[in-house]
């Protein structure tokens, strides 16, 4: 079997490869929360790592392009929102529109300002997120087996990561613990109630998918600027499908929506390092390992491990009563 | 059906969303340098101009009828198959073991064989998705989209360890044998100036067959019927005495049948061979297809056509813009989808007013 220094290296880029995973999945949590159905977090994903890398590329700083992959990606949280929300649309279309979207685009207009078949310039220096080194990983990281798990697992990521790991919390406080967390569930439960009581569902909706835009944003830039040094055309690679598997898979809540992340990603860290993985005897193919968060999730769909069941009021645009 | 003439309702509203679509997509093409017009002049001329642009045209066209229809269909029961892809690539397995199977003695035999192979196969994988949808309630997007994955991850699994040529790098299947080979364009079509190379073959004619039966399955039998009163009203469909699961069943294998089928044109028609990724975004734009085609099978005809030409104007306008990337045409089919369907209501509101102020004033 495993060493703990392969086994410490697995859990390492378990942690850097759940990260864009989680913060599409708090996305999609926001926004599905409010009953707005969002399969276009794969193209607000890609979109928001292509304008992250152009961005930096240009700037040669990270964090204007952070800025610019969070404002193209809630402009697309817009778009969908004015489809979905304004204009009474279908929200699974629009998703699909907006994945297409990206897809393009990305391709398109990177081609036409660098000339790099699609790519950007590779990105060094301040033009990418570092990685940090949390205090005292030095000295602890002679204490045994705990030692090297922070030193080597929790630390040394950037910072990024560590944004994600306490968005969870965060998501948890404003959707459990505030009033307008309650407001957003609400909306996506039974939004007619929501309007008797006088409060808006329109400026409700709309705030969660500002939400979401902004989260699917941290996670492209994190593709582009973290994880790797540059964009390269379809980068997301099925991550937005993937998050949104976890999302279900944690039935919409913030830390089932951690331990989902954790699982995918790891199942993605396997998948990198071994071409096969012999288990018990039998031989796993990586495809199959590639293609288990699907499976998973369309298990737990069907409802015989755990019935996952989505807001109410999911999917259907609000008519108010005339 | 809300007062408005018919026309409006299939024809205008459809037309001006497609040209609101085609106008963002010539800015995006202003914003980025180049000249709209001559881009478009390219792909006009590039996919329709000459024998050889509607060889390609009409190639791609019918991979697009094929999963055009198989959305259609799942419309009608109000079921959204975003899965043709995954089901189209199902399709091309059973395509390639059919036509493996058997040193076939001629093409109609093994058109025949393939064709129910890759209905088979893609219904079969349409079959768990629908099942699911049906009786325990899971969202058939989302098990479809899963259904897709799963799929590409399958086949790239048995073309590397199963179905690859002994001794092959390549993953892909041998190649299929010589009576297996569907007459191409240049065959029978050779003096309307089609050559060697167009990949139009007689696959077509049997999406063509498909746009007639769907038709004729829709409106004309007794099953249609059930499906379209099930996608208009679950409640009053029970009422009647139609039964959910069959229904979306039954809608749901035909969809997946369809998507199927578009292996025989592009697996046993133009490939000969089975290759990893055979479908290559074509289940995806079947969705723009029967958005545009307002789920009928003349409108997903029409539709299907319409994006086989885009597809080959695209490819045209890469070789000679070289600055507006192949990607352009997935822009043109996003902004399509989203305008066609998305945003219908932006331009159907006003449009409808429109048109139902003259009747109120004469009545």
């Amino acid at each position: 079997m495993m060493d703990l220094s392969t086994l410490i290296q697995l859990l390492d880029s378990t942690l850097r490869l759940a990260t864009p995973l989680l913060f599409a999945c708090l996305a999609g949590l926001f926004s599905e929360r409010a009953g707005i159905f969002d399969i276009g977090l794969e193209g607000k994903m890609l979109a928001a790592a292509f304008f992250a890398a152009a961005a930096a590329a240009m700037t040669g700083s990270v964090w204007l392009g952070l800025v610019a992959g969070i404002a193209s990606s809630v402009a697309l949280s817009l778009l969908h929102g004015a489809a979905s929300i304004t204009f009474r649309g279908n929200q699974l279309i629009s998703g699909v529109a907006i994945n297409f979207l990206a897809a393009g685009l990305t391709v398109v207009i990177g081609e036409a300002w660098f000339e790099l078949g699609g790519r950007t310039p590779a990105l060094e220096g301040a033009a990418r997120f570092q990685e940090i080194t949390l205090p005292l990983a030095g000295t602890l990281s002679g204490i045994p087996v705990l030692g090297p798990l922070y030193a080597e697992v929790l630390s040394g990521h950037s910072i990024l990561v560590y944004v994600g790991l306490l968005a969870v919390p965060a998501t948890w406080f404003v959707l459990f613990r505030t009033r307008f967390g309650l407001r957003l569930r609400a909306v996506g439960e039974n939004p007619g109630a929501v309007d008797t009581a006088g409060i808006s569902v329109v400026r409700l909706r709309y705030s969660a998918v500002i939400i979401c835009g902004l989260l699917c944003g941290l996670a492209g830039a994190h593709l582009a600027t973290g994880l790797s040094a540059g964009f390269v055309k379809d980068m997301s690679a099925g991550r937005g499908f993937i998050a949104l598997a976890a999302l279900i898979f944690a039935k919409w809540r913030p830390w089932y929506a951690l331990g989902a992340c954790l699982l995918f990603g790891l199942l993605d860290a396997l998948g990198n390092r071994f071409q096969s993985l012999d288990l018990f005897g039998a031989t796993v193919p990586t495809q199959f390992m590639q293609a288990l968060p699907y499976i998973l999730t369309v298990v737990i769909l069907a409802g015989f491990v755990g019935k996952a069941t989505p807001p109410r009021a999911g999917g259907t645009p609000y008519v108010k009563e005339r | 059906m809300n007062g408005i003439p018919r026309w409006v309702d299939i024809a205008l509203i459809p037309l001006i969303n497609l040209a609101l679509a085609l106008l963002v997509s010539a800015l995006v093409i202003a914003l980025i340098g180049e000249n709209p017009a001559d881009a478009m002049g390219v792909m006009i001329r590039g996919a329709v101009g000459s024998a050889y642009g509607w060889g390609y045209t009409l190639y791609y066209a019918t991979n697009f009828i094929f999963t055009g229809l198989a959305v259609a269909v799942a419309f009608h029961a109000r079921m959204f198959n975003i899965g043709g892809e995954g089901q189209a690539a199902l399709g091309g397995l059973g395509v390639a073991l059919v036509c493996l199977a058997i040193p076939w003695p001629h093409w109609t035999l093994a058109l025949v064989a393939a064709s129910f192979g890759a209905a088979l196969f893609g219904a079969a994988w349409a079959a768990v998705p629908a099942w699911l949808q049906a009786t325990r309630g899971s969202h058939i997007v989302i098990t479809t989209i899963m259904f897709n994955f799963i799929a590409s991850a399958l086949l790239v699994y048995l073309l590397v360890n199963v179905l690859k040529v002994p001794g092959s790098m390549a993953p892909e299947t041998a190649r299929f044998p010589e009576g297996a080979r569907l007459p191409s364009a240049y065959d029978w079509g050779a003096w309307m100036g089609f050559g060697r190379s167009a990949p139009l073959n007689v696959a077509f004619f049997l999406a063509l067959g498909c746009c007639v039966a769907v038709w004729v399955l829709i409106w004309k039998t007794r099953l249609g019927y059930e499906i379209r009163a099930f996608g208009q009203s679950e409640p009053a469909a029970k009422y009647a005495g139609i039964r959910p699961v069959r229904t979306i069943m039954i809608a749901m294998l035909i969809s997946g049948g369809l998507a199927g089928l578009m292996a025989v044109n592009a697996v046993q028609g133009e490939a000969e061979r089975l290759i990893i990724d055979s479908v290559q975004g074509a289940g995806f734009v079947g969705i723009a297809v029967a958005l545009m085609g307002r789920s009928h099978p003349l409108g997903v005809l029409l539709a299907a056509i319409l994006f086989g030409a885009l597809y080959q104007g695209g490819a045209e306008l890469e070789f000679e813009i070289p600055a507006i990337s192949r990607e352009m045409i997935v822009v043109i089919q996003a902004l399509v989808i989203l305008f066609t369907g998305a945003l219908d209501n932006m331009v159907r509101g006003p449009v409808e007013g429109m048109f139902r102020r003259p009747r109120k004033g004469a009545a």
